[in-house]
């Protein structure tokens, strides 16, 4: 428990195995609130695990992670009330198939927030239309573009009202010409003062919305800095070695 | 040629008018629709629960040490509903009906309610398996993104999984309704009077085989078409939102 009220996240001694592989061993970290902070690393190296752990999509090994000073990983703990609390963005959208755009946007909201259907599916023509895609909510998420899907996905999260959204690779499933603009709502929440958990290869985006940037190697977190320090003076070597491939 | 025709009109009196056959028949199809009916629904409500149990124990707890009563109670449900469909899909339907029948409904031989359970619990263990399928096939992502949200796995079963589920198993559940129809035809090994048994009456009884047979054969296949049709149509209103 802290004493913090500012720290929204706290992650303490982490551990993953899946079976016989450790892929987590002992993360610390802390996430305040309006933090953006990106998580880097290379292919197998535990980032999207640890953010997974965080709303126990996937179950730590050993650990604790207290959210909103509740120790999360407690089992008498009710997870699904925290979850309404942590949106998370995927990296293949995972819309639901056989809703509308708006029905995958109030289904959570009518169900778990008990808001009426007027009030959830006003609140998500507003998000809708906050991210140009107002004129889309009676399609099927088969009609539209990924980008398109991305970002209904993230005003899908968005309309749960939550306090921190966490974000597993939401630009590697798309072409290249869609990136920027799920890019440009991600970018646009942070400067709200959203508080964010991004793990992403975009080095772009860590530098200009990033407030920390997490490095994790074989599910340890080597380095952490503003992303100034963090890109301009890599101390890890390696980091550097990883920095000087992906730029 | 006349002594054709007067053949063919003789054997169809016998058929359908004499003793008033037809009415026979109609009861005997009457018969085999509730036969039929009743062990379907039997059958989808047993095959709904299982495959719930059995994909709930493959996605959570398969090879996973229990950690919950609630566990430990998935677990047995799953390895009776093993046995289950293991001793159902291994034994012939028509040994199953005559079990039923000579052994569990000794006392009060109710054929019919005999045959629609035999029916619906054999139906049941290949519903179940159908629905499974189903239910496995749905990407991960869809249970990871209820979940996010805040659901809990009742919750997402019901909106998000099962009806994708259901959705991609229908030819096959609409499949597995044609096969009961006509797997019901052996209801007469226990003395049901159902639509087969009748046609084969009438054909004994009158010693014509053509008539009573073919009636019979394509009364079955009428009500395959019927069925197909309503099925085609069910499956083209639930792909509206594929695009």
């Amino acid at each position: 428990m802290t004493t913090d009220n500012n720290v929204l996240i706290k992650v303490e001694n982490l551990h993953k195995h899946f079976e016989d592989i450790e892929v987590l061993k002992g993360i610390n970290a802390e996430i305040c609130k309006g933090d953006v902070i990106v998580i880097i690393g290379a292919s197998g190296s535990g980032k999207s695990t640890f953010l997974r752990c965080l709303n126990r999509l996937e179950e730590p090994t050993d650990g604790k992670i207290y959210f909103e000073g509740v120790d999360i990983t407690d089992p008498k703990t009710d997870i699904n009330l925290h979850r309404q609390k942590m949106g998370m963005v995927f990296q293949q959208f995972n819309l639901f198939p056989h809703m509308t755009v708006l029905r995958n946007m109030t289904l959570g909201p009518m169900k778990l927030l008990k808001q009426s259907k007027e009030e959830a599916e006003a609140n998500a023509m507003k998000l809708l239309d906050r991210v140009g895609l107002a004129d889309r909510a009676d399609a099927y998420p088969g009609q539209l573009s990924g980008g398109q899907k991305q970002r209904v996905a993230i005003v899908r999260a968005l309309a749960m009202n939550p306090d921190v959204l966490l974000f597993d690779e939401p630009t590697s499933a798309l072409d290249p010409e869609m990136v920027g603009e799920v890019l440009d709502v991600m970018k646009s929440l942070a400067r709200e003062g959203m508080t964010m958990a991004v793990v992403t290869h975009e080095m772009g985006f860590a530098r200009e919305v990033g407030t920390q940037v997490v490095f994790i190697d074989e599910g340890v977190i080597v380095e952490q800095n503003s992303p100034e320090e963090f890109f301009s003076n890599p101390k890890n070597p390696r980091l550097k070695d990883f920095l000087s491939k992906v730029i | 040629m006349n002594d054709f025709i007067n053949g063919i009109s003789e054997s169809f009196v016998k058929t359908f008018i004499t003793e008033d056959r037809w009415q026979q028949i109609l009861a005997g199809l009457g018969t085999t629709l509730e036969i039929t009916f009743f062990a379907l629904i039997l059958g989808l409500v047993l095959g709904f629960l299982i495959a719930i149990i059995r994909s709930t124990y493959d996605m959570n707890l398969k090879g996973k040490k229990s950690k919950s009563a609630g566990d430990v109670i998935v677990k047995i449900l799953n390895a009776v509903c093993n046995i289950y469909i293991t001793v159902i899909r291994g034994t012939p339907v028509v040994v199953q009906l005559m079990i039923m029948y000579f052994i569990v409904f000794l006392s009060s031989r109710d054929g019919i309610m005999a045959a629609i359970l035999s029916f619906g619990i054999n139906s049941g263990a290949y519903v179940a398996e159908i629905v499974r399928s189903g239910i496995m096939s749905i990407d991960k992502g869809q249970f990871e993104a209820s979940r996010s949200l805040g659901f809990n796995y009742r919750s997402t079963m019901i909106h998000i999984i099962l009806p994708q589920a259901l959705k991609n198993v229908l030819p096959a559940l609409g499949n597995e309704f044609i096969v009961l129809l006509k797997e019901t035809s052996v209801a007469g090994y226990v003395a049901i009077q159902d639509l087969t048994y009748i046609g084969n009456l009438i054909r004994s009884r009158t010693y014509e085989a053509f008539f009573p047979l073919i009636t019979v054969a394509v009364i079955y296949l009428v009500i395959v078409l019927i069925i197909s049709f309503f099925l085609k149509k069910l499956e083209r209103r639930l792909r509206n939102s594929d695009h």
